[in-house]
Order: C-alpha cells, then sequence, then structure tokens
C-alpha cells in the first residue's frame, strides 16, 4: 500500500503491516472525534513513525496516487478537522 | 471511516472531478501540465520569500547582539565610575533583549525548517512534473480518447495528489512568512524608536549620554583644578608645564623653547 505523509512524500508499504496502521489509525480517528489534542498528538506522531520506519519511500518521480493519506506531522486537531470537512472549493488546492 | 482513507478519498475525489470535466482526456493533460509549471514556480517563490525573511532575522539577531555588548560595555564602564545605579540599569535592558534574541532565534529555527521542507517539496514536484511531462506524450502519442482515459486516471491522480499537497505546503510557508514579517517589522520600530537603542549609532541612548555627561564633568573638574593652580601661582604650575614639555619636546616651535627654558631658569 503506498501512504503519503502530507508534506514529507509517498512511502510504499508491505501489506503485513496494513494492520498495525489500521489499528494506530482507529486511535487517531477516536482522538480526532472526543476532541482529545493530547491523545492526537501521540496517535498521529505514532503512526507517522511507524509509516517512516516499516515503509520505504517511493521515488520523487512516482506519479501514483496514494492509499492512504496523513496528516503532516506538525498539524493540530483543527487542522485535520478542517481538512476531513474540506469541500469543493476547500482547504486543498487542485 | 478511518481518517487516513478519508483523506485519500478527498483527494481522488478532486482529480476525479477534474478528469471527468473534460470531453477529451488528452486535453486535460495539457492543461494540467500548465498548472503543474505554475505550482512548480509558485513553490520556487515561495521558497525565496522563506529565505528573505530567514536573512532578515538574521540581520536583527545581529543588530540585537552588538546591542547587546554595548550594554554589557556600558555596565562595566559604568562600575568602573562607582555608578552601580547605571550599570544596574544597562544590565536590565540588556535582560530584556536576550529575551527578544531568544525569541527571534526560535523564530529562525521555525523558518530554517519550512525552507528546508520547502526545498524538498519543490524538488519531488519538479521530479514529478518531469515524469508527468513525458507520460503526456506518450498517452497522446499512442492512444485514442476513449483509450486514454483509463491510462490517464493513475498519473493525473498520482500528480493531482502531489499538487494539491504541495500547495498546502506552500500556503503554510507563506502564512508562516507573513506572521513573521508583522513581527520583524515590529521589532524594526522598536530599534528604530530607540527603545533598544539603534545599533547605527546615531540615536544616543540615556545611559550613554549620562556616561559622557559624567567623564565630561570629570573632565572640567581637572581643568578646574589647573587653572586654580595657574591663578595661585603654586606648585601646580610648573608641574603642569613641566610635564607638557617633557612629554613633546620636539612638537615644540622652535620659538617656544628659549622662552620656556628662560622662564623655568
Amino acid at each position: 500500500m503506498i501512504v503519503r505523509i502530507m508534506g514529507e512524500g509517498q512511502w510504499t508499504l508491505g501489506d503485513e503491516h496494513v494492520d498495525v496502521l489500521n489499528s494506530l489509525d482507529a486511535g487517531l480517528e477516536s482522538a480526532v472525534e472526543g476532541g482529545d489534542q493530547e491523545a492526537f498528538n501521540a496517535a498521529l506522531s505514532d503512526l507517522l513513525a511507524n509509516v517512516r520506519a516499516l515503509g520505504s519511500p517511493l521515488p520523487d518521480d512516482t506519479l501514483a496516487p496514494s492509499d492512504a493519506v496523513l496528516p503532516a506531522a506538525d498539524s493540530d486537531l483543527d487542522d485535520v478537522r478542517a481538512l476531513l470537512a474540506d469541500s469543493d472549493e476547500g482547504l486543498i488546492p487542485g | 471511516m478511518s481518517v487516513m482513507k478519508r483523506l485519500s478519498l478527498i483527494f481522488r475525489a478532486k482529480a476525479n472531478k477534474a478528469l471527468d470535466k473534460a470531453e477529451d482526456p488528452r486535453e486535460t493533460l495539457d492543461y494540467s501540465y500548465e498548472r503543474q509549471r505554475e505550482m512548480l514556480m509558485k513553490v520556487k517563490r515561495g521558497v525565496a520569500d522563506v529565505a528573505t525573511s530567514r536573512k532578515r532575522l538574521e540581520l536583527q539577531l545581529q543588530t540585537l547582539n552588538q546591542q547587546a555588548d554595548k550594554l554589557e560595555a556600558q555596565s562595566r564602564q559604568a562600575l568602573a565610575q562607582g555608578r552601580e545605579d547605571l550599570a544596574r540599569e544597562a544590565l536590565t535592558r540588556r535582560s530584556a533583549i536576550q529575551q527578544q534574541q531568544t525569541d527571534l532565534a526560535q523564530q529562525h529555527a521555525q523558518l530554517q525548517a519550512e525552507e528546508e521542507k520547502l526545498t524538498l517539496a519543490s524538488q519531488r514536484l519538479q521530479a514529478k512534473v518531469d515524469a508527468f511531462r513525458t507520460r503526456k506524450e506518450t498517452i497522446k502519442a499512442t492512444y485514442t480518447a476513449a483509450e486514454a482515459q483509463t491510462k490517464i486516471g493513475e498519473a493525473f491522480s498520482g500528480i493531482s495528489e502531489e499538487m494539491g499537497d504541495v500547495g498546502m505546503a506552500v500556503q503554510r510557508a507563506e502564512d508562516k512568512t507573513l506572521a513573521m514579517q508583522a513581527r520583524a517589522g515590529a521589532i524594526d520600530e522598536l530599534l528604530a524608536s530607540g527603545a533598544l537603542d539603534d545599533a547605527s549609532g546615531t540615536a544616543k541612548d540615556d545611559i550613554t549620554v549620562e556616561l559622557e555627561r559624567m567623564s565630561s564633568s570629570t573632565d572640567v573638574e581637572l581643568e578646574l583644578a589647573r587653572l586654580k593652580g595657574e591663578i595661585t601661582g603654586g606648585a601646580p604650575v610648573p608641574q603642569i608645564e613641566g610635564n607638557a614639555t617633557g612629554a613633546a619636546p620636539a612638537t615644540e616651535a622652535p620659538a617656544a623653547t628659549p622662552e620656556k627654558q628662560g622662564e623655568t631658569t
């Protein structure tokens, strides 16, 4: 699976790691829903660290869309809420 | 649904929408390529803007360093003249400047990190735009409009995702740079107003004025003592003249020398 960390680039991870990422992602999701900034920070940095450690970076000239996209390391709860609520004319250009 | 899946779907939806709008998907390729090049320019401008702000902070830091050094020298000078109150005032100001220095140094580190991130983003985008151009030409040369649709999909989604990500990174850097510029402007104003004293040395701060006043009043006292000695005609007079002739006999005008010699003998 291909994972993008926003602001950093893309990694490719073997299928055997998908479960780990999914369970960490569930923690991130509940932190977002519960509005818990501290839990969010911990879950996000945990998730990003795992992607960087378990995956290998894709070459810069790869033109592949990602299966999963993760917020940038310095994002906070509000940034991610805004991203998730992004509508047609929203945050993400393009 | 999970956060990372939702985010990837949001990016994909954007790409699909752009692709669906085009009647001939091959036209989308050229249009997208133009936009990629624009984005590339924007990122490069972003890198330059961040670098400019970083350099401005460096200049300000330099000014503050000079100012802190000057205040320390002033406090030593004041202490040497027995003015502990002035020395204390100089040190108090220096500590205020040290806080500014810490603050600026942190901002400088942030800008530097932002500059590095954007530089890398610009390199990634450049590589992808080059790859896209090659892919675009191949697709246009090889496939009909109907066939092109499926061939374009992945490359287009991939580059569109990158553009979205880079676009947000540039936006974030711009916001940070603007906030930084506002603060840098405030510090420039503070420096110009003399509150932190201008290190260019054009404006004299009150500590300098006081130190100068003290040293000039010391000079006046010395001068007074000399004049008093001259008038009373006591011991101080030959002592002063003796010093003057002794210190620089060669510079004395030849005509003056016999006079003085006559005086003393």
